[in-house]
């Protein structure tokens, strides 16, 4: 399978690349730093990826890096049979109300770029049969809560977006995979206390990967999560208003 | 998180309290401090704080002495590898576990291997590990080729044994109190094939079993054993001698070994379950269980090199207690008659427990504090009770009257007069220390022990 990764240098991102180097899929990475990407290509290569893994530069934020950075992935790759973003930005609730800039910034990686990257790339997965788009959202976005509102919102939108994407383009041959990390020990939440269920990104990239092969159109992973957010959406309202969840 | 529930009153004073976070070695007795997470080590290490890894020192060594320490282990991208050359450059946080299972396959292995695979790149260098071909291989720090380092003026530098030298040795074996480790550069070494050809011979008493160790060393470049430490009498030391090499391909199975499915401690021991019956009966049964007298195979390397980590989170087996590990190194100079001794205090204090391990180490390294000299490692298990201390501080008596001293990646209860009175390196460590970090920023609850600094740390 031949894959573009959005994100690999870092977390469930580089989980995912490291999973799919090791079992022989041809990647391209995409990311925002030059040297992490190098980095990070040198890694998979050490992993088992067969030959010299190719970057670009693509920053969420920037919508003009996404058509070059997808032409250079085509022009390495030939036929894409996959992309997978899961690149994004995280911030506490506080962190977010105290600083309205790094809320944009934040609110543009996660709804605007990332769906903004999802139509650049549309055309090419169905031009080439249709493929996958799987896309990492979060469980933060399945229903409004007080310490993830901001952060929350992001990713509500994008999940709707995939759920439409998956009505739409499944019969063409698009297939679309919603991943819904609950609370993952990365970079990106370090510094945050761990809660229940916490998981780690080998086995989160494990599942990542199946969801991808069985064209599954929306995974909670740790799986415990599912049972979590059920009980979380079936709330009402004036419980949510109580609890800190 | 929990307090660590100590009940000792000494020991007590040294953990946290409350519902301050902590921090956990692998020998329990955990330390105030907050872990800071990232794969980015560069940007982490931009304010300069002790590094840790995958926190498998068993005393303070990975401890912070102020209130954050910089966790590697999601920085562990391999950043170059060549098969041909079997040169490998990695971030500091890639684990020798991961190592084993990318790089065996292809016929190579680390140089030196610890006796437990986790570990990361950066803690191997930290405390110059050494292993059971230290006769034949020195310590982990001879191999590596090149550091990439945050020093604590905030520059980033390669540092290698020609390129700030002074740097580089004073880092190897150097607990973390010289800069951030974020990247090594090691020579592996090539195996002829994934199996190792293993002998054990049982010995039944010290003065026999410390001369067939020397004896083996001389011709096998893997060496170990371990010892009833528990009898006494005329079978005082009686063991196991353990000797091997990687096999030749003509002796080896045709296929690459299983690895271990690891089996987790569900549970912490109750404080009760190691006592003088039950490992009185563990070590009866491990010594009565080679027989014949000797015997050879062929085995995996991780049942070579990593038979304890069939059992993940086996210290939980020690309680909440937690236990230290004492290894010292006893010079060859001070005589057989020492190591006696040294055996004899063990069991007379009535410390150990089931873990005790003998190996013959080869000449010292270059790291300015590394561990091994030529001579005899003795390591045992010691469950932390009221009196542990002065446990220590007697058997630190005898090392230093001969010579000798202690590994400072087991250590958690020697004295800073202790320590001053068994290395004598310790004036050029500190110099160098004082050039590269004058104010004593890569601090940690061990170096505030061992060296005075900061309690507070500078961070």
């Amino acid at each position: 399978m031949n894959t573009i990764i959005v994100g690999a240098t870092r977390g469930i991102g580089r989980a995912i690349a490291r999973e799919l180097a090791a079992r022989g899929d041809r990647l391209f990475v995409l990311g925002r730093n030059a040297d992490q990407l190098e980095k990070t290509a040198a890694d998979l290569v050490a992993r088992g990826h067969k030959e010299q893994v190719g970057t670009a530069l693509c920053d969420l934020t920037d919508a003009s890096t996404f058509a070059p950075a997808l032409a250079a992935a085509k022009a390495a790759l030939g036929k894409v049979d996959c992309l997978v973003i899961t690149a994004g930005m995280f911030g506490t609730q506080d962190q977010l109300e105290a600083d309205l800039s790094f809320t944009e910034s934040l609110l543009q990686a996660n709804f605007t770029g990332t769906i903004l990257l999802c139509e650049h790339a549309r055309p090419l997965l169905l031009a080439d049969g249709g493929g996958t788009l799987c896309v990492l959202s979060s469980v933060a976005g399945d229903r409004g809560r007080k310490p993830v509102a901001l952060y929350g919102a992001s990713k509500a939108g994008l999940s709707y977006y995939l759920e439409a994407m998956d009505h739409k383009y499944r019969a063409e041959g698009m297939t679309t995979v919603c991943i819904k990390p609950g609370f993952v020990r990365t970079g990106m939440t370090a510094g945050l206390k761990p809660p229940p269920f916490a998981g780690d990104p080998e086995p989160v990239a494990k599942r990542v990967v199946r969801a991808i092969d069985r064209g599954e159109p929306l995974v909670y992973t740790p799986m415990m999560w599912r049972w979590v957010m059920l009980v979380i959406r079936s709330l009402p309202r004036f419980a949510m208003r109580k609890i800190g969840f | 998180m929990a307090s660590t529930g100590l009940r000792t009153t000494e020991s007590t004073a040294l953990a946290p309290s409350g519902d301050q976070p902590t921090i956990e070695p692998w020998g329990r007795i955990g330390g105030r401090g907050v872990e800071r997470f990232g794969e980015d080590l560069e940007r982490l290490s931009a304010e300069p704080t002790l590094c840790r890894g995958l926190g498998r020192s068993y005393g303070d060594s990975s401890l912070p002495a102020g209130p954050i320490a910089i966790n590697t282990t999601l920085a562990n991208r391999i950043l170059a590898w060549d098969p041909q050359t079997g040169v490998l450059r990695a971030e500091a946080g890639l684990s020798l576990y991961t190592m084993n299972r990318m790089l065996l396959p292809h016929g190579w292995f680390s140089p030196v291997s610890p006796g437990t695979q986790f570990v990361t790149l950066g803690g191997m260098v930290a405390s110059d590990v050494h292993g059971k071909n230290h006769h034949v291989a020195g310590c982990f720090g001879h191999h590596v080729r090149a550091l990439r380092m945050r020093v604590a003026d905030g520059r980033l530098l390669e540092v290698t044994q020609t390129q700030h030298a002074d740097l580089f040795w004073a880092t190897v074996g150097g607990m973390g109190w010289t800069g951030a480790i974020l990247e090594v550069e090691v020579q592996m070494t090539p195996v002829p094939s994934p199996w190792i050809e293993q002998h054990t011979e049982q010995v039944g008493d010290l003065e026999s079993l410390v001369a067939r160790l020397k004896e083996v060393s001389r011709t096998w470049p893997m060496t170990m054993s371990w010892i009833d430490c528990l009898k006494r009498g005329k079978h005082m030391g009686r063991g196991i001698v353990y000797y091997g090499r990687w096999a030749q391909p003509d002796l080896a199975p045709k296929t690459f070994p299983k690895w271990n499915a690891e089996v987790a401690v569900p549970i912490d021991a109750p404080s009760w379950a190691l006592n003088p019956l039950t490992m009185g009966l563990f070590n009866f049964g491990v010594y009565r269980s080679h027989i014949p007298r000797h015997k050879h195979g062929i085995v995996t390397p991780e049942t070579f090199y990593y038979p304890l980590d069939r059992v993940l989170d086996w210290n939980r087996a020690y309680g909440k207690s937690g236990f230290t590990q004492y290894q010292c190194v006893i010079p060859d100079a001070a005589g057989m008659g020492a190591v006696v001794r040294f055996m004899e205090a063990l069991t007379q204090t009535g410390a150990a427990s089931f873990l005790c391990v003998m190996k013959d180490c080869g000449p010292e390294g270059q790291g300015l504090l590394s561990f091994p000299t030529k001579g005899t490692s003795i390591a045992v298990d010691i469950p932390v009770k009221s009196g542990t201390a002065e446990v220590v501080a007697t058997l630190n008596k005898l090392v230093i009257g001969v010579g000798g001293r202690v590994y400072l990646t087991k250590d958690r209860f020697t004295t800073a007069d202790d320590f001053a009175a068994m290395e004598p390196r310790l004036d050029a460590f500190r110099e160098a220390r004082a050039k590269w970090d004058p104010q004593l920023r890569f601090a940690s609850a061990q170096s505030v022990r061992l060296l005075g600094d900061s309690p507070s740390g500078a961070a």
